[in-house]
């Protein structure tokens, strides 16, 4: 796989400080607020950078990815209570299952030849059929759900404040960033993007489709599982409607739409903006309940209004009035 | 072990849940087969219907099947509305932004009904709730009979609009091809929002059938969506009478697989007819277009 | 670490503060010297009913204590309410948790559901804030070692129990007609835990479970369901589910004409409410329940549901369960003479609080479990819902079996 380092370099640069920047949050603040919502606007990023791998450059749109949540979170759930295995060895397993049974579901979607809409519906339904079948087999602990006995240590992953928890998620994030880095910059990931736009005059070119979203559905299920395997190590718990339902797989997508698909900082961005949203519009108007999701569908709505873009296209746009305002300038004083 | 006179019960009260999937997902199949868009509030506003039949029967006393001439065209208007005003002018035609825009509008009828209702579980009490028929072994109650017949009628209803009338016609060649339909001076604008109302009216159709035998409250549409979705992909996207024959067949499909499954695991009947159709036939059964 | 990094440190974590403190919705006023305590409940998404009417009970409580002068102990100072919103997710439970905390208040008492709870009780336990869970009835709960979780109310262990005795004793005191029993629950947590507990204990007294059926959450038609109970007929149906699944049940038993020897519910959602008994009396007349009440022979029980009503609310389990734990913990805070959390999680400790609703008798929690706690069985009748068993609350004598 060749990637092209120098041409990505200016993307690496600001990684590594983004991260950097991150890092020092909790060291500047000891706010269980402050740091509770980095800890969870990094988590939701994780979540919509994993689904923007196949969404955004993959051009597959799925509506279940919290199939590879659940997944990895019930893989790490039951690792640590089932075989008694250290939390660490239980995530690789996590992230080796997401990316198993996005092979799978990838092999007979793609095998198929699934596509738009109907790749999208087939991933709704297969994380339905896993939720059920969690909810109906005892070993998942069925609809009791599975639960973490409190244990705190870095060896077991459990944090006692949430700064351990920061820098866990924001490892996988860096990692997620790399992936996609690597992904805007290498050769796989100009196949992948061809496929998107084209696939037929991908073909056509020699590129192999079937091969290449598989890799791109096994990376995403992989970055998923990690996300669910963070969950459970953060709460403790996890039933079939937290691991399989669709309020996860609807998180995972409409940050990386609202910040701005196929972007590398689209899926931050959006998760960011969305959480600041939440945040804001939770404790509005308390004695109403109701009204602060009102206001919050309302603003959702009139983001895709305005920014059809994403708000990561927000830059190309403000650019081009910019590069307008200055043509103009130019033309008056003729 | 299971006697066949339970087995046949099963079978007709799997047809007449099937009938309220049908009605539920006819809309839904007309709004992809003409708008290609999978529309994220059919169940927010299936909620909307219902509690429009509710409000019409608790004060001013209007029975729910007397109320369809008011909240038939009720939706229309409403859907109508929404695609010309708001997913029309949000969506910037890219299909993600759709996606969004509606899931948007659903979250906030959704939170408004809560914030208007009320998080209460509301039901309506009327002569015939109770009021059962027996057909051979089974006792089916008056209500779902009298949806059976509603989805019937409903389904006969679209095919007639589709097939027969000039809007009808509009209809199928903009869903077939767009750009060609606009050169020959098709308001395609106007087509999608009446599309997309008579998917809503559909619903106010679907609601004054379901709230006899069922409630309303602020969640409901959504026990709902991921069934309608079921049925249009079985039936065929954009098919009225895949619609109808899909709804029947999932509810018989649920309603034996929760009698030998159990109702949890009976569920996945559904869903593997789901994914079982997506694979081996995506067209459907029926896969013509509108 | 140096002076300037501490001052850093402060000056973020008191903005975070003031930023928490203005963002939540302040009742009683903005007033000096008031006690602060969290009240977080799902006031949104599918929980939203019973998150809304245990935060009534909640207001109502502290409406009433600020009435009759406040905490004495700390010169009269009134409780002030930060009302959260957990949105039905264990995740944003925990988010208004910190908030809370960084917002200053002294207790919480919440989340209704037991999903909720064991991620807000943790939460609160990373900063030894007292959190007393008004609902929440799985027994992991109050069984992880948290030194800040007070559970006021029984868990579903106790339920179950309690519920298989006191099915024993009637069936025992009527000539034992009932034999065979049928159990129908709600997949999740709640229902599972309930189910799997009673299939373990009926057995022991002499019962043959004929069938267990899981349902989802939520169910659209029980018709398959009451066809199996037609099939099987089961002496005793007992459900185990949230509101509008066992309204719609027992509605279809109804429809069906099937009509088991009794409905004895065990936490049923509907069995002991009295919104189901108004809506649809036919159906529920005779239905018999284990469940939170409180104590008939109490006169303010009666002026509290008369106010209520008259608010227009449903005098509902979540109701008055958080309003008796605001009364604890309030009392709990004026034994402490202080709102230091250490002092109160002591004082709730030692807490002998007796003079509540609740037919627990005098409070005694140990390792956060009250003891005391204890459901009521409650029976249907004329339209209205009495206490059957025990016989120190009883108000009528118990109809069973139904006669057909």
């Amino acid at each position: 796989m060749t990637i092209d380092i120098k041409g990505g370099a200016k993307d690496l640069a600001g990684i590594a400080l983004f991260v950097s920047l991150v890092a020092i949050i909790p060291l500047v603040t000891d706010s269980g607020v402050a740091l509770n919502f980095v800890m969870m606007a990094l988590y939701a990023a994780l979540l919509s950078q994993a689904w923007n791998i196949l969404g955004g450059f993959g051009g597959q749109f799925s509506f279940g990815h919290a199939l590879f949540f659940g997944t990895g979170a019930y893989f790490q759930a039951m690792a640590q209570l089932n075989m008694g295995l250290n939390p660490w060895v239980a995530l690789a397993i996590a992230v080796a299952g997401g990316s198993v049974v996005g092979v799978v579901v990838g092999a007979l979607s793609f095998r198929y030849g699934l596509k738009g809409s109907y790749f999208a519906l087939v991933t709704l339904a297969f994380a339905e059929v896993f939720r059920i079948l969690t909810l109906s087999v005892p070993f998942t602990g069925a609809g009791v759900g599975l639960m973490l006995p409190l244990q705190e240590s870095f060896a077991n992953m459990q944090f006692g404040s949430r700064k351990g928890y920061v820098y866990l998620v924001l490892s996988f994030v860096t990692v997620a960033l790399l992936v996609t880095w690597g992904l805007k910059h290498s050769r796989f990931g100009a196949y992948l993007q061809a496929i998107r736009d084209n696939e037929d005059s991908a073909r056509a070119i020699g590129v192999n489709p079937f091969n290449i979203k598989l890799g791109a559905i096994a990376i995403s299920g992989g970055l998923m599982a990690a996300g669910g395997a963070f969950y459970v190590q953060v709460f403790q718990y996890i039933d079939p409607g937290i691991a399989f339902g669709p309020a996860t797989s609807v998180e995972a997508l409409v940050a990386a739409i609202v910040g701005g698909i196929s972007t590398l900082w689209g899926p931050l961005l959006g998760a960011l903006v969305l959480h600041v949203l939440a945040d804001i519009t939770r404790n509005m108007f308390g004695q109403l309940p109701g009204i602060n999701m009102v206001i919050y569908g309302v603003v959702l709505v009139m983001i895709v209004m305005f920014l059809p873009r994403g708000i990561g296209g927000l830059g190309a746009t403000a650019k081009s009035v910019w590069v307008g305002v200055w043509r103009k300038k130019d033309g008056q004083h003729e | 072990m299971i006697d066949l006179g339970i087995v046949f019960s099963s079978v007709l009260n799997g047809l007449t849940t099937g009938a309220v999937y049908a009605l539920i997902a006819l809309g839904l199949t007309l709004i992809y087969g003409v708008l290609h868009i999978i529309n994220f509030a059919h169940g927010a506003s299936l909620m909307l219907a219902l509690y429009a039949v509710y409000v019409l029967k608790q004060h001013w006393g209007i029975d729910p099947y007397l109320a369809l001439p008011l909240v038939v065209p009720g939706m229309f208007a409403l859907g109508y509305a929404l695609q010309r005003l708001i997913i029309n002018r949000a969506s910037h035609g890219k299909d993600e932004n759709i996606l969004l825009v509606t899931l948007g509008l659903s979250i906030v009828m959704e939170n408004a009904a809560l914030l208007f209702f009320k998080s209460d579980t509301r039901t309506i009490d009327t002569a015939y709730t109770l009021t059962t028929i027996a057909i051979g072994p089974a006792m089916i109650a008056l209500p779902k009979l009298v949806a059976f017949a509603g989805a019937l009628l409903v389904s006969g209803a679209l095919l007639l609009i589709v097939g027969k009338t000039d809007l009808g016609r509009a209809i199928r060649a903009v869903a077939r091809e767009k750009q060609g339909a606009k050169l020959m001076g098709i308001n395609v604008d106007h087509v999608y929002a009446m599309s997309f109302g008579i998917g809503l009216s559909c619903l106010g159709a679907a609601a004054c059938f379901l709230l006899p035998a069922y409630y309303v409250n602020p969640q409901v549409g959504s026990g709902f969506v991921l069934v309608a979705f079921t049925v249009v992909v079985l039936g065929g996207m954009g098919s009225f009478g895949g619609a109808l024959v899909g709804g029947l067949l999932v509810g018989v499909v649920e309603s034996l697989g929760g009698l030998f499954l159990g109702e949890s695991l009976g569920q996945i009947g559904i869903f593997v007819i789901f994914i079982g159709v997506l694979l081996f036939r995506p067209q459907g059964l029926f896969g013509a277009k509108v | 670490m140096s002076i300037s990094q501490n001052s850093r440190r402060q000056f973020i974590t008191q903005t975070a503060a003031t930023a928490s403190a203005l963002a939540f919705p302040l009742i009683a006023g903005a007033q000096p010297k008031t006690v602060k305590v969290g009240v977080l409940h799902p006031v949104t998404g599918a929980l939203a009913y019973s998150g809304q009417q245990c935060r009534e009970g909640a207001l109502m409580a502290i409406e009433d204590i600020n009435k009759a002068g406040g905490i004495k102990s700390l010169g009269g100072a009134k409780i002030e309410a930060l009302l959260g919103d957990a949105q039905s997710s264990p995740q944003a439970g925990s988010a208004e948790i910190e908030k809370m905390n960084e917002a200053g208040v002294c207790a919480v008492v919440g989340a209704f559901a037991s999903a909720i709870c064991l991620a807000t009780t943790q939460a609160a336990a990373k900063y030894n804030l007292p959190h007393i869970v008004d609902v929440g009835v799985a027994d992991q709960i109050v069984e992880r070692g948290l030194k800040n979780t007070f559970r006021f109310g029984p868990g579903y262990r106790k339920c179950a129990e309690v519920a298989v005795a006191n099915l024993h004793v009637l069936n025992t005191a009527a000539g034992k007609p009932a034999k065979t029993v049928m159990i129908i629950h709600e997949e999740s947590l709640f229902g599972t835990g309930t189910a799997n507990l009673l299939a373990r204990e009926l057995p022991g007294y002499g019962y043959e479970v004929k069938e267990i059926i899981k349902h989802a959450n939520p169910t659209r038609d029980f018709n398959n369901i009451v066809l199996r109970m037609k099939a099987i007929n089961p002496d005793i149906v007992i459900p185990a589910n949230y509101y509008n699944e066992y309204a719609l049940l027992v509605r279809t038993m109804q429809q069906q004409k099937v009509t088991p020897k009794a409905i004895f519910s065990v936490l049923g959602g509907a069995a002991s409410s009295y919104k189901f008994v108004k809506e649809f009396p036919d159906a529920a007349n005779g239905i018999i329940d284990c469940n939170h009440w409180f104590n008939p022979k109490d006169k303010r029980s009666l002026e509290l549901k008369k106010r209520a009503e008259a608010k227009g609310l449903f005098f509902s389990y979540e109701l008055f369960m958080t309003y008796t734990s605001m009364r604890l913990l309030a009392d709990a805070i004026d034994h402490a003479k202080s709102t230091d959390r250490a002092a109160i999680i002591d004082a709730l400790n030692k807490s002998t609080f007796s003079d509540h609703i609740m037919p627990y008798g005098p409070t005694k929690f140990v390792n956060g479990q009250n003891q005391g706690a204890q459901p009521l069985m409650t029976q249907v009748y004329k339209n209205d819902i009495k206490v059957i068993i025990p016989r120190d609350y009883r108000e009528i004598d118990p109809l069973f079996p139904l006669k057909a």
